[in-house]
């Protein structure tokens, strides 16, 4: 198992250093001078140019590219701002928490409304309540977040006046994005349980283990739903993973101080360092997250666990 | 046998081959047609298409028309849907915005499709290094969420049409590339492939006349549940300002321009929502439907 871990560990770099690369060429040809950005529209063309060569922006392409990696790998430092002169990891390390936040509210909206409804879905297939939700996760999956996120506000913030409409201070600012994020996520979570669980009632065991007498209950929750529950996991990781990177939407309607609108607003203020350094750190923690549910699967299902040993 | 009896025999089997593609594409059909939800989201989009066709006959107002005196209007029997706040008709916004977002839809999935697929089968059919390397270029490109690539992408090339097309599909092509290549790895050694490979038949003709044909099924679900995404993409990018930018009636763009009106003027967020959502709805139930159809096997 620890020699599966460490070759994915060791997969990851190329991986990484790939993003790295293609994030760092997007950002090179994009057009406008970043010592022009910095110094302003207004400076003078000579401070231009000591501030190019000071940064270095004169050296070729790959110079460039390596001494980025270097920086990145031995000192952590993967930029500064343009507007603010502040690292780009520490600007990023103060937004992370609230977009964790976010995607762990998020997930945990999702798992609780998505695996029960799945399950019932499944045990009583084409039954109303099946049909029903099956019609409303379609919807879940087809509404656009944002739209959704609006909706919401327009209901529970300026008609009921129940919650508040941005910010992500207490637990009550947390709940519309939450939901939002949630909801979306809850119709995926749904249909996919709902299909695993129907594959795996029709099996044999199942079929065994209610001949011999077991509880409904029983067959569903010990029988049935283990053995349904790996494509869940993927499902809710990968999930998971996509809303740590795709929360941007959210975080801007709701004013969520989070990674995504930090770079939405850096892409405003053709702040490129914060972007490259978003991106890269998003894919880095997707990809983790994407390796750690790779790892559960071991814990739930014993025959993978079995391959490792 | 003389040549002249071979040449007719070779006749015979390409017009039964004819016939028997005609009956399976008749036969996916006939499936499709059973699928009540899969009409559903058939006629929702056919509704779509007649619609950004139709666009100049139906909108009773110009997508431009500014009138402000009649600015903010709730929805009534001259405004369907209201006006905004330079008083244009936002039905008439919502019908052309069809054609922006039809043409997102089908050009990003297009250059996904086309690149994905072209990357897929070749890393398929030869294997070996060039496998690796494809797969591995994709790995990379998934280990960024798609929406985030996008923005990037955005971010590099600047807003616009265009741009956000070229944005939406490069961030969707790792997933036709693994399905194309699938797809060629269980073709490739098919006993059919190897007689066009013993009749002389170069690699292209194998991959694009023998190959890519018989893998269509799962590329076509695909495309169609690919195209609400793209759909869903371009607007969340128009949304916060770095896709297709106003006056174009993208309905992303239009929710976006809505929101600061939210409190007392929804109507302006409510419709062009509401007809993303029953556009990504209809190509979800056909797309479903167009998997059932093509794979019974996976009908639950």
């Amino acid at each position: 198992m620890h020699k599966y871990i460490l070759r994915r560990l060791l997969m990851l770099i190329p991986v990484i250093l790939g993003v790295t690369f293609i994030i760092f060429t997007m950002m090179y040809f994009t057009p406008g001078d970043p010592a022009r950005i910095m110094l302003g529209e207004a400076a003078a063309e000579a401070d231009v140019i000591r501030l190019r060569a000071e940064l270095g922006l004169d050296d070729p392409f790959l110079v460039q590219f390596g001494r980025y990696v270097k920086d990145a790998v031995v000192h952590q430092d993967i930029g500064r701002s343009y507007t603010t002169k502040r690292p780009v990891l520490e600007l990023i390390m103060t937004r992370f928490p609230s977009t964790l936040n976010l995607a762990a509210l998020g997930i945990m909206v999702a798992v609780i409304i998505g695996i029960p409804t799945g399950i019932i879905s499944a045990t009583k297939q084409y039954s109303l309540f099946d049909n029903v939700a099956m019609v409303v996760a379609l919807l879940g999956v087809s509404m656009p977040n944002f739209w959704q996120g609006l909706m919401m506000i327009l209901v529970f913030s300026v008609y009921l006046g129940w919650l508040p409409s941005s910010g992500f201070n207490t637990p009550a600012h947390m709940v519309l994005p939450a939901l939002t994020i949630g909801t979306s996520t809850a119709a995926i979570i749904t249909r996919m349980t709902r299909s695993s669980m129907l594959e795996v009632i029709r099996q044999d065991y199942i079929r065994t283990a209610r001949a011999k007498g077991q509880v409904e209950s029983k067959v569903i929750n010990r029988h049935a739903l283990k053995n349904a529950l790996i494509p869940i996991i993927t499902v809710i990781g990968l999930q998971f993973g996509y809303l740590l990177g795709g929360a941007v939407l959210t975080e801007s309607i709701f004013a969520v101080p989070g990674v995504g609108r930090l770079m939405v607003d850096s892409i405003r203020s053709r702040d490129f360092p914060v972007v490259q350094g978003g991106v890269l750190f998003i894919a880095v923690t997707f990809s983790f997250v994407n390796l750690i549910v790779d790892i559960l699967y071991a814990f739930v299902d014993p025959r993978i666990r079995s391959q490792y040993k | 046998m003389t040549i002249d009896s071979k040449k007719v025999d070779i006749q015979k089997e390409n017009v039964t081959e004819d016939a028997k593609k005609r009956s399976q594409w008749l036969e996916v059909w006939r499936r499709l047609k059973q699928n009540k939800s899969a009409m559903v989201g058939l006629a929702i989009i056919m509704v779509l298409i007649l619609s950004a066709l139709f666009a100049d006959i139906i909108a009773p107002f110009g997508i431009d028309d500014q009138n402000l005196m009649n600015a903010l209007q709730k929805p009534n029997s001259t405004h369907w849907f209201g006006t905004d706040n330079f008083g244009r008709d936002i039905f008439s916004r919502v019908v052309h915005g069809s054609r922006i977002s039809l043409q997102v839809g089908f050009i990003a999935v297009g250059i996904a499709m086309i690149t994905g697929g072209i990357l897929g089968a070749i890393a398929g059919y030869y294997g070996g290094r060039l496998d690796n390397f494809i797969m591995r270029m994709m790995d990379i490109l998934l280990a960024i969420p798609s929406i985030l690539l996008a923005i990037s992408i955005v971010a590099a090339l600047g807003p616009g049409l265009s741009n956000v097309m070229i944005a939406v599909g490069i961030s969707s092509i790792p997933s036709y590339s693994r399905i194309v290549r699938a797809s060629v790895l269980t073709l490739k050694d098919q006993e059919f492939v190897e007689a066009a490979r013993a009749v002389g038949a170069n690699d292209v003709r194998i991959i694009g006349r023998h190959i890519i044909p018989n893998s269509m099924a799962p590329i076509i679900v695909q495309a169609t549940l690919g195209v609400a995404g793209a759909i869903l993409s371009a607007a969340g990018l128009s949304f916060i300002g770095l896709g297709i930018q106003p006056p174009t009636p993208e309905w992303g763009a239009m929710l976006s321009s809505g929101r600061q009106f939210i409190r007392d003027y929804p109507h302006m967020t409510a419709f062009p929502g509401l007809v993303i959502m029953i556009t990504i709805f209809g190509l979800n139930l056909l797309g479903d439907g167009l998997r059932d159809a093509l794979d019974p096997r996976l009908k639950n």
